[in-house]
């Protein structure tokens, strides 16, 4: 705390001693940058779905079938993916903050992995896996399972795309809490279930929330993979972000918008749950070290 | 219940924690582990308490081998070096929470935690939160907590390590009173040689992941067996020299030693206590010369640092104030010391003259 104001105030003089011209120049620049490459846009997605009145853009999202079957795929797709990545980033983090292990590093960098490779080559991957042609197709076909081209398949391409977020959020939290308190609380007679819920659960709780929000914020936006595995199938595997495309490709501008705009509020109200929980989390923080001062 | 350790070793990569590692803590005992940091005293503790296990050897309860046991089956009440309280929950539930997870009903669980807290002396504090204690209310949580459930052991890891001088001592005397109410088998591990004469019946000297010593207070301040422990100890004038031909030399002392009879010379260190040297204003055979460069009053004696130009080093010698007064030492006065008795280690054995 008392470093980080410090550095502020050095970082502030060092600003001061800059020429005008210079701050003059670097300011509009981040202005400019900011409006052309965010506000504008974000305006624009807006004033084109609200062109024809707030009526029309109502009719466009709700009269079309397969616009509403894509909101309602979304709302499904995206809270199964966030369910999984919620189970298996908690486990992840678990395990490689608690345990030293051969390959360790290893599964941390290969955690990493769905940010580094392209969606589209996710997707295919997925395609080549699970397809019919693929090389679990015959199974699949044995036990009639569709996973490309139908609902599992968007999960599975959500997932993986998705699925750094919740354990990247934990995993520098765990490591800073340290396992005391389990141990503690193991020592105490507690079975791994209660340590669980009664210790681990309620010091990550935070942190897991902000992980999930930020993964569910990227699922419901996700296009690369899911465009591969879906196979664009209107009324039964287009998502929110696929149907926004098609209806492009259509020529349908207004409908296009105005489901784009329905996209643009769900992240909009994304970071505004998250700076919130910011908030939050902060007053939390600064209540407590109030309190801090040491009683005799 | 006596805590018995057979042949534990423990390795964390290329670093040997443990070294074939044999203890004995009789029930009902106050057990200290002592040794400087990365000695391996926690990682023993953490092994009894089953936090951590062993790659070979055994830990026996009594006369039952635990070593496969969980640390949830053990009964071992482990108070943590940072205590390791529950942050979100009160203090209250810090100390219930061993009675949660064994479904105790509520007015049981009620009256036993109200018990701990009169105990520990933290009663109406039961809604506080950990971060709105002290560091000396916080490890009476912990330990409250760690007795909640009526352990058949007490494990404290550098109990007192965090707090200030004064708590620290008002908690030592405090655990002791406790520990001669309840007579549970108690261990601690400390760095800090005085807690550990303070407090325990027996003292195990730790160094380098092996036992250096076993015993109590009194015959390991005696007696120390090796030159670690007597180093360890502290507080001690260090002399280096030679054996040769039933005498040891150091400088211009040069006194008997009947336990090194042979030829050929080896090196040696010799300690003296500071209690050990006496100061005298008339010269004599096998003393040293000295300069008195500081006087510090401590407690019971005066504390005397004698630079002797001979060696380099500065003695410290502590001597009566009765003795100090009838001497009429001064600062810058030259002075005799020459010691009462020497320990001589010669790598190996101790030898006393």
């Amino acid at each position: 705390m008392h470093l980080n104001s410090q550095q502020t105030r050095r970082a502030g003089r060092m600003v001061a001693n800059e020429p005008l011209w210079l701050r003059v120049i670097l300011i509009s620049l981040a202005l400019v940058t900011t409006t052309v490459l965010i506000i504008l846009p974000l305006v624009y997605v807006f004033v084109q779905a609200f062109a024809d009145g707030p009526r029309a853009w109502c009719v466009q999202l709700l009269d079309d079938p397969d616009t509403r079957h894509s909101v309602f795929l979304t709302l499904t797709v995206a809270p199964l993916s966030v369910v999984m990545n919620t189970l298996f980033g908690i486990a992840a983090a678990w395990t490689l903050t608690k345990f030293r292990f051969f390959g360790r590093t290893l599964l941390m960098t290969l955690l990493d992995l769905p940010f580094a490779v392209s969606p589209v080559v996710a997707g295919l991957m997925f395609v080549l896996l699970f397809g019919m042609q693929g090389y679990f197709g015959p199974a699949l076909r044995e036990w009639n399972i569709r996973v490309i081209f139908a609902w599992p398949g968007l999960v599975l391409a959500t997932t993986f795309v998705t699925l750094p977020f919740v354990a990247r959020e934990l995993i520098p939290l765990m490591q800073a809490l340290g396992s005391d308190e389990e141990l503690a609380a193991v020592s105490l007679g507690a079975s791994p279930w209660q340590m669980f819920w009664r210790v681990t659960l309620p010091n990550i709780k935070w942190g897991l929330l902000f992980g999930i929000i930020q993964c569910n914020a990227r699922a419901i936006g996700e296009f690369g993979a899911v465009k591969v595995v879906s196979g664009g199938i209107s009324g039964e595997t287009d998502t929110m972000p696929l149907r926004v495309e098609k209806l492009f490709q259509e020529y349908n501008n207004p409908g296009s918008y105005a489901v784009a705009s329905v996209l643009t509020l769900m992240a909009l109200a994304t970071l505004g749950a998250r700076i919130l929980l910011e908030r939050w989390v902060e007053y939390q923080i600064a209540s407590m070290s109030t309190e801090q001062d040491p009683k005799p | 219940m006596s805590i018995s350790i057979q042949n534990v070793s423990r390795r964390f990569g290329s670093f040997q924690a443990l070294n074939n590692v044999t203890l004995d803590v009789p029930s009902g005992s106050l057990t200290a582990l002592l040794g400087p940091s990365g000695s391996g005293k926690t990682t023993l503790l953490r092994i009894v308490a089953g936090l951590e296990t062993a790659d070979s050897g055994s830990v026996l309860f009594q006369d039952e081998d635990v070593t496969e046991t969980s640390a949830r089956d053990r009964g071992v009440g482990f108070v943590f070096q940072h205590y390791a309280l529950f942050r979100h929950m009160s203090v209250f539930e810090n100390v219930a929470f061993g009675l949660r997870v064994r479904k105790v009903a509520n007015d049981e669980v009620r009256e036993r935690v109200n018990e701990l807290l009169r105990m520990v002396r933290l009663e109406g504090l039961g809604t506080r939160f950990p971060q709105e204690l002290s560091g000396g209310q916080r490890q009476r949580v912990a330990l409250a907590r760690a007795l909640a459930v009526r352990p058949k052991m007490l494990l404290l890891d550098e109990p007192f390590g965090a707090l200030d001088a004064k708590v620290r001592q008002e908690l030592r005397t405090w655990l002791r009173k406790l520990h001669e109410e309840m007579h549970v088998t108690t261990v601690f591990v400390t760095h800090d040689q005085e807690e550990a004469f303070e407090m325990a019946d027996q003292v195990v000297v730790m160094n380098h992941g092996r036992i250096e010593q076993i015993g109590t207070p009194q015959a390991v301040f005696d007696h120390p067996s090796t030159a670690f422990v007597m180093d360890f100890l502290g507080n001690v004038n260090v002399f280096h020299g030679r054996v040769q031909s039933g005498r040891v030399m150091l400088g211009s002392l040069n006194l008997q030693y009947d336990e090194y009879p042979h030829e050929e010379a080896r090196n040696a260190t010799a300690y003296v206590r500071p209690h050990e040297l006496e100061i005298d204003r008339a010269a004599s055979p096998g003393a040293l010369t000295g300069c008195i460069k500081q006087i510090n009053p401590a407690g019971a004696v005066l504390k005397v640092r004698v630079t002797v130009a001979e060696f380099g080093v500065d003695l410290s010698v502590d001597v009566s104030h009765d003795r100090a007064r009838s001497l009429e030492l001064k600062l810058n006065d030259t002075v005799y010391v020459h010691p009462k008795s020497v320990r001589v280690f010669m790598p190996e054995p101790e030898y006393v003259i």
